[in-house]
């Protein structure tokens, strides 16, 4: 495993559905953890649960992935907060509308695009800047397999999702003279408030914990693009294999 | 607010009798506040589903998953007080507190329980003749309830709200936070003496001779064993051992548990795997295998969770599922404890090993199950005629002053419960002020009328 200094790492989107888990596989391994989102106070629930488990310090921190003019100063908040530049930073952040009622709305689309894509973007440059100046660092973001092909299920997600993992490719070319890990983490289904009460195979639907488990084991092993559980890797090699003729008359 | 819903089929741990049910399953302590306070429907709270009948299954009204509203708040080295969110398992504060020198005050047979549905329940373990049951533990819980909204309840304030909720089956509220009292270890292992009991007499004998020298004591007994051998069994007693008498290959990491792989039962087993005759063989296999021996060191997971090991071991039983019937007779009804084992060793009803013990005094709780007596404990798999020998079994039961446990019955008649426990009248007096809108309710209180 990659040593990366300082031993810290800020999540960004603490409470989304498998960002404690994340914050949890990080805080084991003895890592400061800073929370990042929306909800202070709710946030602090989870730190006092992490310093209590791990022994580990752990604060939180206001993130909002929509208030773009708020990040410039994020890095520095994150900064004085840990005491140094983390040595890390995870987004975990994301935002799922109802496929139906944004084809109807596009304040909702915009509301997709501007979290998964232009939000990450713009928080996850900042870190980038950083990072390549120190010439040390990982960066992970969960993109989704929902970003490898566009289906009419969910194309307005897939088509953020799918830019931030082109971005993510991106990145990952840039920062690689400067030692910067880009890790690019492509969940499956998990069994998350986003997908509670969903009808799916439930073969497929992988418990936050474990899959949190193998999130964090592949950026701090410095790996370029992981699927969440491993299988979903071939699952989606076989999707994008269907010939577009084919696939635009299906139902998947 | 409304939090997704999930419609699932749902049973107890003996996967007896699954029903359908409306789940929803709070992550965020703002988002469960919000969804408490404008339901409008019957819940019941649920945790990891071990209590084996339907006491956290609701076919009417919603099933309220607590397994992720599971965050420690904060642990104080110097007294051992642990206050954590109900959801949070017995598992995780061994996980997190046998390395710090800690250990849970008294636990049940498994790990994978959570802390309210401990308190609920009033569970107990090994260490009931000489501690009490769990609740005895908790200095303070809060509690959400539908008329009065959240409470702080603990033996001196809403006392008897507190002594209401443990073991009230999760109906005079929900159970949000605990402050919980740890008891201090020096080492994760536990010193056992295993002693063979040729039968019954034998066996409560011996209890009664040195149970006292043992903080845990139990007997896994031989159920289809009959007439000179009823009731033959292997006592298994321990105390904590401290770190400076431990094998020198464990003596340097006294918290350390030695690592085994688990087992998993992937699939349900055909329901003629466990038939009386594999039964009876393994059963006498065990009996024959053990032999006496002292100071055994054993670490805690082999000694208190030995099927914890096996996930899913429920399944063993196949397809229609088990009950698990506990029955609990006071010290001077020796008699009706031999009349029932000689029952259920007629009735070949397949059972694995059933485990006896020998209670202490009872807690304060109202509907709290141990009682000064001994309780046997044992699987009985699904199938014909189940029903009306558990209810012979219950009869039993009644005519010689015993009673049920609520978090394993799955079968009892409310007149029979009513019976058994005396305190009912005042629990239902207490209830009716903290939820006179009958909005905590599962299949179980409505089964038992435990409301009246």
């Amino acid at each position: 495993m990659t040593t990366f200094q300082p031993k810290s790492v800020v999540i960004l989107g603490a409470l989304s559905g498998v960002a404690r888990y994340i914050a949890d596989g990080f805080a084991r391994e003895g890592f400061a953890v800073a929370l990042a989102g929306r909800d202070l106070e709710e946030m602090e629930l989870l730190a006092a649960d992490l310093r209590e488990r791990h022994e580990v310090t752990c604060c939180c921190l206001k993130f909002d992935a929509l208030d773009i003019d708020s990040h410039a100063s994020f890095v520095q908040e994150t900064t004085e907060a840990l005491g140094a530049l983390p040595g890390g930073v995870v987004a975990c952040f994301g935002y799922m509308a109802d496929q139906t009622e944004a084809q109807r709305d596009f304040a909702l689309i915009r509301k997709t695009l501007d979290t998964n894509l232009t939000g990450a973007i713009s928080i996850l440059e900042r870190f980038a800047a950083a990072f390549e100046e120190r010439q040390s660092g990982f960066m992970a973001a969960l993109s989704s397999v929902a970003g490898d092909r566009g289906r009419k299920a969910n194309y307005f997600y897939g088509a953020a999702k799918a830019g931030l993992s082109a971005y993510l490719q991106g990145l990952r070319n840039r920062l690689h003279a400067s030692g910067v890990k880009v890790t690019t983490i492509k969940p499956g289904f998990m069994d998350t408030p986003m997908t509670y009460g969903m009808d799916l195979p439930g073969a497929l639907v992988a418990a936050p914990q474990s899959a949190a488990q193998a999130m964090t084991r592949a950026i701090l092993k410095g790996k370029n693009v992981v699927y969440v559980p491993f299988f979903w890797r071939y699952i989606m090699w076989i999707i994008r294999s269907i010939p577009e003729w084919q696939f635009k008359k299906m139902s998947i | 607010m409304t939090l997704p819903t999930a419609q699932t089929p749902i049973a107890g741990w003996g996967r007896y009798n699954p029903v359908v049910c409306s789940c929803v399953r709070p992550e965020r302590s703002n988002a469960l506040a919000a969804f408490l306070e404008t339901n409008g429907e019957p819940l019941v709270a649920r945790g990891l589903g071990r209590s084996y009948g339907d006491a956290s299954v609701n076919q009417e009204g919603l099933v309220v998953d607590f397994t992720r509203m599971n965050r420690i708040r904060a642990f104080d080295p110097e007294t051992g007080v642990l206050e954590c969110e109900g959801g949070v398992s017995l598992a995780d504060i061994l996980t997190v507190f046998v390395p710090r020198g800690f250990f849970l005050p008294v636990t049940p047979g498994t790990k994978y329980v959570t802390v309210a549905g401990a308190i609920a329940n009033d569970v107990h373990g090994k260490n009931h003749h000489c501690d009490g049951s769990f609740a005895q533990f908790v200095d303070s819980i809060e509690l959400w309830t539908p008329a009065r909204g959240v409470l702080t309840c603990s033996p001196t304030e809403n006392a008897d709200i507190f002594w209401a909720t443990a073991g009230g089956v999760g109906l005079t509220g929900v159970i949000l936070t605990a402050r919980l009292r740890l008891l201090s270890i020096d080492s994760a292992y536990v010193r056992v003496d295993y002693q063979r009991c040729a039968n019954l007499d034998a066996t409560l004998d011996a209890m009664a001779a040195s149970d006292q020298y043992y903080r845990y004591s139990v007997a896994w007994v031989d159920c289809l064993a009959q007439n000179a051998s009823l009731g033959r069994s292997v006592l298994m007693r321990g105390n904590h051992t401290l770190a400076n008498t431990l094998p020198e290959s464990k003596a340097s990491t006294p918290y350390r548990l030695p690592r085994r792989p688990g087992l998993t039962i992937p699939v349900d087993f055909p329901g003629c795997v466990l038939n009386h005759y594999s039964v009876k063989a393994f059963n006498t296999l065990f009996y024959a295998k053990n032999r006496d021996a002292r100071d055994v060191v054993v670490d805690y997971d082999k000694y208190f969770y030995p099927l914890d090991g096996i996930h899913q071991w429920n399944r063993m039983y196949g397809r229609k599922g088990f009950i698990q019937y506990q029955a609990t007779f006071p010290l001077e009804s020796r008699e009706g404890l031999v009349k029932l084992l000689e029952r259920l060793a007629g009735s070949g009803r397949a059972s694995f090993l059933a485990v006896l013990k020998c209670f202490g005094a009872a807690s304060p709780g109202l509907l709290s199950h141990p009682m000064p007596g001994y309780t046997l404990t044992l699987d009985i798999p699904n199938g014909l005629g189940l029903t009306a020998f558990v209810a012979s079994l219950d009869r039993l039961l009644l005519e010689y002053g015993g009673r049920l446990y609520l978090a394993k019955d799955a079968l009892a008649r409310p007149e029979a419960i009513e019976a058994m426990y005396p305190n009912l009248k005042t629990f239902r007096e207490i209830r009716a002020k903290l939820d006179p809108n009958r909005l905590l309710a599962s299949n179980l209180s409505r089964r038992l009328r435990l409301d009246g």
